[in-house]
């Protein structure tokens, strides 16, 4: 096979991201201003309303059909909790059937080693291009941008990954990384980029999803044949059997798992799960929680080297980066039970407005904004700002397959936030002032004072705007009318039991406006 | 629905001790709201006290990092209420806090004789709809309230203090009233505490969807169990002049022909 166009060399051999920040999301602004540019992007919220309440309905009607789907559930997290609790022991056992099998096994402590151990196999096998299936792992560690840095130009097969790679772009979804093109942007990308780097769209190229569909084929076709090695992660790595597990919907994976000699499979430490019989529970769980399917088109499963069949040099990288830290804290842990599946973020409200890329990580939505924090730390305003974007408002733990209570989660973060801030800022100051109020009930009725006397003042009329930190509010809201009286002079009032005290002005029962 | 305009008699309930807390931000801004719940336990047969120690349960505090300030909020809460056979609260979310962060603060503080006393006392706290219809085991609490209503689930009254369907069935019961079902009734309003002005575009964004969803109902009233919701809905109607105005549930199943809200 031979490229029709000869690909151009430009900085990056296959197309970047143009992103302003650098592919590590050093840089990024905190997750309030990112997801206020978001909500200005009407293609992108009309995109991700409609793709996500699809994926909402789908996931709703199978889950749906399980009656036996929170012991599932409990399932589920118990084997990723049982994984956790003696993870050194199934990593070992998962590392001497992969190596009793003929796989090579490679220990990385960060992105950085990861990333030097893939490149030094692919510089080993004298190559220039790589393959990839659609990977978390690789996206978290930017093996991409490592392999480039390399010389190797790392080609996306997924087809969502492809259009975000062709459209110089972030995947802003786990699951669906381009939701938030719809398929004309997509048509245009594909006549703009593919003779770039392939086989070029087809001169007639509509939207249509499977006119689409069929150019990525063909231009996907040609790097499949042509490679030697590929690179995957795995959806879960079977520690009683060694067994490697990537579930998908296209095919593409199936590809890059078995034509290409070699093969690297990155793959994160968590993945691993004690028993081939847990994997069971898991194909339950995973395809209805992400596409909304019983069961994905293509499951493939590899344990080690089978001569004559498939890739005959494996090589499996367990990665750290960070899950340790995770791992230490008891509470926090449980975010490493994450299979990726994506329900979180189709049910979140704040996602479903802000989208992906407002969470400056390739781990966006609900379980980015509690998994970031944790794997990164909280030493940048993303990171100290996800925590916060949340609503609290619950859906992500109800769709959650692995029941991660995320916001719990959340605001164990909040905590750690807030405690690493040394409790200076002006937000802690009024907190403190606030929780003094409070501490005694004749200081709260002392604060209920001043806002009667406000409420006299105002006379029914409405506040519409307001300064300092209740200004965003009133951004689009009313300030809500104060009152003329507090409960306990009603109750003072009428004579009311409970306690010390029956003094207060007799108030009317009328029923205050919100 | 009832055709009778007496309430119905909750022999269960006659000469039940109840504790009312109120909730600070009802106590301060909205008092319509206990007022209603005083005026429905007491038409079913309930004494209520007002506690006067209460104040706070501290979730604003825990939800915004600041948990060290919540924990003598939780000490508080204990000790003003530990003495009653049951704690009503017309707030789906405080009930959720209390249940659901209460323990944790006192165990996470390591202190287990608060970890004991709140374990003790959890159980025995309610939201108003749970007691009506768990423990006086009514829906139909007498009210009547010719207008045509929605209803917002709020996200902490269902996921986490659990009332299910409780409140819908009480205000279906309620005489005169159309209940008119909720599009996307699950979904956020974009309240959610400090994130309304920690992120207040975000926020906004999902107030706008909601709001529009209760425009399309063409109710009158918009009803919740969560006065801060209901704040943050009806804030935002305020500013559209939508004319629909909102109401707590317990001002809703307090209204009478006599005495009517």
């Amino acid at each position: 096979m031979t490229t029709t166009v000869p690909a151009p060399r430009p900085a990056r051999p296959t197309p970047g991201p143009l992103q302003e920040t650098t592919p590590t999301f050093v840089g990024m602004p905190k997750f309030p201003k990112a997801a206020k540019e978001a909500l200005a992007n009407t293609q992108q919220r009309r995109n991700l309303a409609h793709a996500t309440g699809v994926i909402r309905a789908k996931r709703a009607r199978v889950v749906g059909e399980l009656p036996h789907w929170e012991d599932l559930r409990l399932a589920g997290s118990q084997a990723k909790d049982e994984m956790m609790t003696h993870l050194a022991a199934y990593l070992e056992q998962l590392e001497t059937n992969l190596v009793r099998n003929g796989a090579q096994v490679h220990w990385a402590r960060d992105a950085a080693e990861a990333c030097q151990i893939v490149v030094d196999i692919a510089k080993t096998k004298g190559t220039d291009e790589v393959v990839k299936v659609k990977s978390m792992a690789t996206q978290e560690i930017e093996l991409n941008e490592a392999l480039e840095a390399a010389g190797i130009r790392a080609w996306e097969t997924d087809l969502a990954e492809l259009i975000v790679q062709l459209g110089h772009d972030r995947p802003s979804h786990i699951l669906v990384p381009a939701i938030h093109r719809n398929r004309s942007e997509i048509r245009e990308i594909f006549r703009r980029e593919m003779h770039l780097v392939g086989r070029p769209a087809p001169d007639d190229l509509t939207d249509e999803p499977r006119r689409l569909a069929e150019a990525a084929r063909l231009h996907l076709r040609e790097k499949f044949l042509r490679a030697k090695v590929a690179v995957s992660g795995a959806n879960f790595a079977i520690a009683d059997t060694g067994t490697l597990v990537v579930v998908e919907s296209e095919g593409n994976g199936r590809m890059c798992l078995t034509l290409p000699e070699t093969l690297i499979s990155v793959v994160g430490i968590e993945k691993v799960l004690p028993t081939w019989q847990d994997l069971g529970t898991f194909m339950q769980l995973l395809p209805r929680s992400s596409t909304g399917e019983r069961m994905n088109p293509y499951t493939s499963m590899w344990t080690g080297v089978h001569p004559g069949d498939g890739p005959q040099e494996v090589h499996v990288v367990l990665i750290d980066n960070g899950r340790s830290h995770v791992l230490a804290d008891p509470l926090g842990r449980q975010a490493l039970r994450c299979i990726r599946c994506s329900a979180c973020l189709n049910v979140c409200p704040v996602y479903e407005r802000a989208g992906g890329h407002a969470y400056g990580s390739v781990y966006p939505g609900p379980i980015g904004a509690v998994l970031n924090p944790q794997l990164r730390g909280t030493a940048s305003a993303v990171d100290k700002s996800l925590p916060y974007a949340s609503s609290l408002c619950g859906a992500c733990f109800e769709a959650c397959p692995m029941r991660i209570d995320i916001p719990s989660l959340l605001v164990h973060l909040r905590a750690r936030v807030v405690d690493e801030s040394g409790r200076k800022s002006a937000e802690a100051k009024a907190m403190k002032g606030m929780a003094w109020m409070f501490g005694d009930y004749r200081r709260l009725e002392k604060a209920q004072k001043a806002a009667k006397l406000g409420g006299r003042l105002l006379g029914g009329r409405t506040i519409h705007t307001m300064p300092g930190p209740f200004g965003p509010w009133t951004s689009a809201r009313d300030v809500p009318d104060l009152p003329t009286h507090s409960f306990r002079d009603w109750w003072d009032a009428r004579g009311g039991s409970g306690g010390a005290g029956t003094a207060g002005s007799p108030p009317s029962t009328t029923q205050e406006q919100r | 629905m009832s055709t009778a305009p007496a309430a119905p008699a909750a022999s269960a309930a006659t000469g039940l001790k109840v504790a009312l807390f109120a909730a600070c931000y009802n106590d301060t801004m909205w008092p319509g709201t206990p007022i209603a719940t005083v005026k429905i336990l007491e038409r079913l047969g309930c004494r209520v006290e007002f506690p006067r120690k209460q104040t706070c349960c501290g979730q604003i505090f825990t939800n915004t990092g600041y948990a060290a300030e919540a924990l003598p909020l939780v000490r508080g809460f204990v000790e003003t209420f530990a003495a009653y056979d049951a704690v009503v609260a017309p707030t789906g979310s405080c009930v959720g806090a209390i249940r659901h962060q209460h323990h944790d603060l006192a165990a996470g503080a390591g202190d287990a004789a608060l970890t004991r006393a709140v374990d003790a006392l959890t159980p025995k706290v309610y939201d108003l709809s749970e007691f009506l219809v768990d423990v006086l085991g009514v829906t139909d609490v007498g009210a009547y309230f010719p207008h045509r209503v929605t209803f917002h689930p709020t996200c902490h009254s269902v996921r986490v203090a659990g009332v299910g369907d409780r409140p819908q069935q009480l205000l279906k019961a309620v005489r005169g009233l159309t209940f008119i079902d909720l599009p996307h009734q699950e979904e956020c309003c974009g309240f959610g505490g400090t994130f309304s002005v920690k992120n207040p575009d975000v926020s906004i964004a999902m107030a706008s969807d909601k709001v529009r969803h209760v425009r399309e109902t063409g109710a009158e009233v918009l009803v919740a169990g969560d006065n801060m919701c209901l704040m943050n809905m009806g804030s935002v109607l305020a500013r559209q002049r939508a004319g629909i105005r909102v109401m707590h549930l317990a001002e809703v199943l307090a209204s009478t022909e006599e005495d009517p809200a």
